[in-house]
């Protein structure tokens, strides 16, 4: 878990450089953090022989960060809703949820194998100068 | 900062007085030892002091949702107290605040058991 720890402080850097408030920089923090936990969790499945590759970049309009894992690959249409009432008392569930709450686009790739997501994060400041 | 958990009695009730993140590897396992003991040792009524919790994960609000349902199975009751804003706001947001009994002031939390 410690590259996941690390991770999530670079995103956090990221975002603090790019001037997101305190509470826009939880939340992308946050999501990259749970991207990179579902990629070592669910994804590899703590295999250490597998591994997780992450990007992020400041495009100027927004922040990009990709995750990939090298599992058996993740079809996001089928993941249960965690707010259905016969979902709320699982133990497990909302990290995907949580990604898609935080950030202002998420996409899924099929890689062959694992997968990998993409989070954006938009740049207020670039949106209100077009 | 990992989890520390300390505790204290209070009119029948242990206070679990929580400070730092409950996250997959951080505190999560922390936590569910600490309550699952609790249980084990017949405590009926349970506090959870989130005050010094600034941060939670899917994985600990995950933990959070598993204790309160092994306390509920086994006839205790486990309850939050004083949520920070990001706790708050995390819980509202996954609809668990509907599912605990949340209170900011001790005693009234206290009382409650009663």
């Amino acid at each position: 878990m410690d590259s996941v720890s690390e991770v999530e402080a670079a995103a956090d850097r990221l975002a603090e450089e790019a001037g997101l408030d305190e509470d826009e920089r939880f939340h992308v923090a946050m999501a990259v953090r749970e991207a990179a936990v579902n990629a070592v969790l669910h994804g590899n499945q703590y295999d250490p022989a597998k591994q997780i590759a992450v990007s992020m970049e400041n495009t100027g309009t927004a922040l990009v960060f990709t995750v990939a894992d090298q599992g058996k690959g993740l079809n996001p249409d089928t993941l249960p809703d965690p707010l259905a009432p016969e979902n709320l008392l699982r133990g497990s569930g909302r990290g995907i949820f949580l990604i898609r709450s935080f950030m202002d686009e998420v996409h899924f790739r099929q890689l062959h194998p694992g997968t990998e997501l993409t989070l954006v994060k938009r740049l207020a400041s670039a949106g209100e100068q077009t | 900062m990992a989890l520390t958990i300390a505790s204290r009695e209070v009119d029948g009730v242990t206070v679990l007085d929580l400070s730092g993140r409950i996250t997959l590897g951080e505190g999560s396992v922390q936590l569910r030892d600490a309550v699952r003991d609790l249980i084990g040792k017949g405590q009926k009524h349970i506090l959870l002091n989130l005050e010094q919790v600034n941060y939670i994960d899917s994985s600990g609000l995950g933990e959070l949702v598993s204790a309160y349902t092994t306390a509920r199975n086994q006839e205790a009751t486990l309850k939050l107290l004083k949520l920070t804003k990001k706790v708050h706001d995390l819980l509202q947001l996954t609809k668990l605040y509907t599912v605990f009994d949340i209170y900011d002031d001790e005693a009234k939390a206290i009382g409650s058991y009663r």
